[in-house]
C-alpha cells in the first residue's frame, strides 16, 4: 500500500504527468462519446483510422513544438515560425515549379535542400537579433512574422503555385511502400536529433541554465550567444521542414495562407506540455504530448461535428484550464479551499463525537 | 547631462514624426495629387480603428505586458453589433454601450487571470485572442452586413474642415480617445502608476503603489480600446465577420513600436503611437499610387521599418543603462 502511495506520489511528481492526463481524458472522452474513433483499417497498403490521422495531422505541430520547446527553454519566444513555413513551403514549391506535365523544374531533393536552407538562416537571422542585439525575442521575431508573408509572396510571385510533380506529394501523406504516413518517420527523425543533442549532451543542461540566469551561465563560461544561435537556427530548421510537409499536403504553396496562425498552435502545445514559459526546465516529451492533445481536440471536434470555426474557443477554456492548473498561486487558492473543506469535516466529526 | 538625458529619452519620437513628414514629403514630391490636405486627412479616415486600437496597446506595452487579443475582440465587436442590430433590432446607442462594456468585462477578466494568477500575458491573451474569433464564428459563420440607419449615418457623415476638404465621426472619436489617454497619461496617478509598473514592477510594489489595481485597470482600458476601435470599425466596413482584423494585433503593436514604446515597459507615449499609425498609413497610400507594386511590398517595408526602430532603440537603451552604471561607479569612487 505505501510502496503504491509512493509510485504514485513520484508518478505525479514527473513533468509528463499532467499532459498525459491530459491527452488520456480526451482520448476517454472520444472512447465513450464517439462511435468507431480507435478503429484503423488497412487500405492499398497503407494504415487508415481517426488515431492515424491524428498522428498524421498533428506532425507539423510536434515539429513546430520540438524547436519552440528549446526556445522558450531559453527564456525566448518565436512568433515567426508560421511566417517560416510558408517561406520555406514557397520555395521549395517554386523551385519544383508548377508544370502541368509533373517535370520538376529543379531536382526534388535539391528544392528541399534549399528551403531548409533558407529556414535555418532566417532563424539564425532571429538568434542574431536576440543574442547579438538583445532585442526582445517577441519583437525580435514580429519583424520576421510580419515581414515573412511578404518575402513568401515575393518567392511565389504572389500567386499560388500548384504542383503536379507526384513525389511532391509523399511528405504530407504517404509514401508508397511504407504502412505509416510519412510525417511521423521526418518527426522521429527530427525528435531522436533533438532528445540526442539534449539528453547526451550537455547542450539541455546549458539550455537550461541559460533560461534561469543568462547572466551566471555567462559567467560560468558557457557561451551564451552561440547558444541562443544554435536554438533560434534550430528552431528555423524545425518551421522549415513543417513547412514542407503543409505545403506538401496541400500540393501547393500558398504565402498568405500557409501556417498561418500556427505559432500560437506550437507555442500552445509548449504551455500544454508542462513547460515553464519563462525558461528553464523543460521537456521536448511533454510539447509533443501538448500538440497531440491539440489535435486530437480539434479531432473530436470534427467527428461530433462541431464546426471548425468554433474550435478556438474550445481552446481558449483548455488552454487558460490548463495553465490555472499549473499556476501555483491557483494550486493554492484551491489547496485552501480543501484545507477549509477538511477542517469542517474534522468539526463536523468532533460535534458528532 | 540632464539635457542629455531628455534628448535620447524623445529621440525615437523625435525620429518618428521626422521620418513621418519625409515619407510624406517624398509622396507629395513623386506624385501628383499626393500632397492635398484631404490626402493628409484620409490618413486619419482610413486608420481611426487603428489609431483607437493602438492606444490600448500602447498603455499595456508601457506597463510592461502585452495584449493579442485585440484583433480578435474588434472581430468580436463587429460581428456582436451587426447580430444585435440585425438579428435583435436593438437601439444602435444600446448596442455601442454594451459592447464597451463587454470590452472592459472582457480586459477585467484578463488582467484579473494575469495578476493573481501570475499567468504570462502573451498566454492569456492568447487564451482571449482564441476565445473571441470563436464567439465571433459560434455567432455567425457568414457576413452580416449592417443596414441599421443610424450605422449609416454616422459612416457617411462627412465634418467639413476648411478648403472642401473633410474628416468623418470617427477621426473624431479617434481624436477625442488620443487626448483621453495622453491625460491619463501624463497627468493622472493611474497613468504614472503604469509607467512606474513598466520601469520595475518590484520597486512599484516597495513604493506602496496600488500595482494590482493598476495593472487590471489597463488590461480593462485595452479592452475597452479595442470594443471603441471595433466599433469605429463596423462604421467603415458595416459588417461582421470572422476575418475581420485578423492579424490587427501586430498592425497595433508595430504602431506602438514604431512610436517609440519600448516593449520592456516604462517607456513610450500615444503621440509616438499616433505616428507609428500615421507611417503605416502613409505606406500603404504610397504603395497604393504608385500602382504597380503588389500589396506585399507594405508589409516588407513596415518590417524593415520596425526592424530599424527596434535596433534603434536596443542601442539607445544599451547606451542609458551604460551611463547609469558609469555614474554609479564614479559615485562609488567619491564615497
Amino acid at each position: 500500500m505505501q510502496g503504491l502511495k509512493d509510485r504514485l506520489k513520484r508518478w505525479s511528481g514527473s513533468r509528463l504527468f499532467w499532459p498525459l492526463v491530459g491527452l488520456v481524458l480526451v482520448l476517454f472522452f472520444n472512447l465513450i462519446f464517439v462511435e468507431g474513433f480507435f478503429s484503423i483499417e488497412m487500405k492499398d497498403g497503407h494504415l487508415y483510422g481517426r488515431i492515424i490521422d491524428i498522428v498524421k495531422n498533428a506532425g507539423c505541430y510536434m515539429l513546430l513544438a520540438i524547436g519552440m520547446t528549446l526556445v522558450v527553454a531559453t527564456g525566448g519566444i518565436d512568433i515567426s515560425v508560421g511566417s517560416m513555413c510558408a517561406i520555406s513551403g514557397a520555395v521549395m514549391a517554386a523551385l519544383v515549379g508548377g508544370e502541368l506535365s509533373g517535370i520538376p523544374h529543379h531536382s526534388y531533393g535539391i528544392a528541399i535542400a534549399a528551403a531548409l536552407a533558407v529556414s535555418v538562416v532566417l532563424g539564425l537571422w532571429n538568434g542574431f537579433l536576440v543574442a547579438k542585439l538583445e532585442i526582445q525575442p517577441v519583437v525580435a521575431t514580429l519583424i520576421l512574422m510580419v515581414a515573412g508573408r511578404g518575402i513568401a509572396q515575393l518567392v511565389t510571385q504572389g500567386q499560388i503555385i500548384t504542383v503536379y510533380y507526384k513525389p511532391y506529394a509523399y511528405l504530407g501523406s504517404f509514401t508508397p511502400g511504407l504502412i505509416l504516413p510519412t510525417s511521423i518517420f521526418i518527426v522521429a527523425i527530427v525528435l531522436t536529433m533533438a532528445l540526442v543533442a539534449v539528453k547526451k549532451t550537455s547542450l539541455g543542461l546549458f539550455i537550461q541554465s541559460a533560461g534561469i540566469n543568462r547572466t551566471a551561465t555567462r559567467y560560468s563560461g558557457i557561451n551564451v550567444k552561440k547558444l541562443i544561435y544554435m536554438v533560434y537556427g534550430f528552431c528555423g530548421l524545425c518551421a522549415g521542414v513543417a513547412g514542407l510537409v503543409i505545403s506538401s499536403m496541400v500540393k501547393a504553396a500558398d504565402g498568405n495562407n500557409a501556417g498561418l496562425g500556427y505559432e500560437m498552435d506550437a507555442i500552445l502545445a509548449v504551455a500544454l506540455g508542462g513547460n515553464s514559459m519563462n525558461g528553464g526546465r523543460f521537456s521536448i516529451m511533454g510539447s509533443i504530448i501538448g500538440a497531440l492533445i491539440i489535435q486530437s481536440i480539434t479531432t473530436t471536434m470534427y467527428a461530433l461535428g462541431v464546426s471548425p470555426q468554433v474550435l478556438p474557443v474550445v481552446k481558449a477554456v483548455v488552454v487558460i484550464s490548463i495553465c490555472l492548473i499549473q499556476s501555483d498561486d491557483f494550486r493554492r487558492v484551491l489547496a485552501d479551499l480543501f484545507k477549509k473543506d477538511g477542517r469542517s469535516q474534522h468539526e463536523q466529526v468532533a460535534v458528532k463525537l | 547631462m540632464n539635457k542629455l538625458q531628455l534628448s535620447s529619452k524623445y529621440l525615437s519620437l523625435i525620429v518618428t514624426i521626422f521620418l513621418f513628414f519625409l515619407l510624406f514629403a517624398l509622396g507629395s514630391l513623386k506624385f501628383t495629387g499626393f500632397f492635398s490636405l484631404q490626402n493628409f486627412l484620409n490618413l486619419f479616415i482610413d486608420n481611426a480603428y487603428l489609431i483607437i486600437m493602438a492606444i490600448g496597446t500602447t498603455f499595456i506595452l508601457i506597463a510592461g505586458g502585452i495584449d493579442i487579443s485585440v484583433g480578435a475582440v474588434l472581430s468580436l465587436t463587429c460581428m456582436l453589433s451587426a447580430y444585435l442590430l440585425e438579428m435583435k433590432h436593438l437601439n444602435p446607442f444600446l448596442v455601442m454601450a454594451l459592447m464597451l462594456l463587454m470590452g472592459a468585462a472582457f480586459g477585467l477578466i484578463q488582467g484579473a487571470l494575469i495578476h493573481f494568477f501570475k499567468m504570462q500575458p502573451f498566454i492569456v491573451t492568447l487564451a482571449g485572442m482564441f476565445f473571441a474569433r470563436g464567439m465571433t464564428a459560434v455567432i455567425s459563420i457568414d457576413t452580416i452586413d449592417i443596414t441599421d440607419k443610424t450605422y449609416e449615418l454616422i459612416a457617411n457623415y462627412r465634418i467639413p474642415v476648411f478648403g472642401g476638404a473633410f474628416i468623418s465621426i470617427s477621426v473624431v472619436i479617434a481624436v477625442i480617445a488620443l487626448l483621453i489617454a495622453a491625460y491619463i497619461a501624463h497627468f493622472t496617478k493611474f497613468g504614472r502608476t503604469a509607467y512606474a509598473i513598466g520601469g520595475n514592477e518590484q520597486s512599484a510594489v516597495l513604493m506602496g503603489l496600488s500595482v494590482g489595481r493598476t495593472k487590471i485597470g489597463i488590461y480593462m482600458l485595452g479592452g475597452i480600446c479595442s470594443t471603441l476601435s471595433g466599433i469605429v470599425f463596423s462604421f467603415y466596413m458595416r459588417s461582421g465577420f470572422t476575418l475581420h482584423g485578423l492579424g490587427m494585433e501586430m498592425e497595433s503593436i508595430a504602431s506602438a513600436v514604431i512610436g517609440g514604446t519600448l516593449l520592456t515597459g516604462g517607456v513610450g507615449s500615444v503621440f509616438g503611437t499616433l505616428f507609428g499609425v500615421l507611417i503605416q498609413g502613409t505606406i500603404q497610400t504610397l504603395v497604393m499610387f504608385q500602382g504597380t507594386l503588389s500589396s506585399w511590398w507594405t508589409k516588407i517595408a513596415v518590417a524593415i521599418l520596425l526592424c530599424l526602430f527596434i535596433v534603434m532603440q536596443s542601442l539607445l537603451t544599451a547606451r542609458r543603462i551604460r551611463k547609469k552604471s558609469q555614474v554609479l561607479k564614479s559615485d562609488i569612487s567619491h564615497t
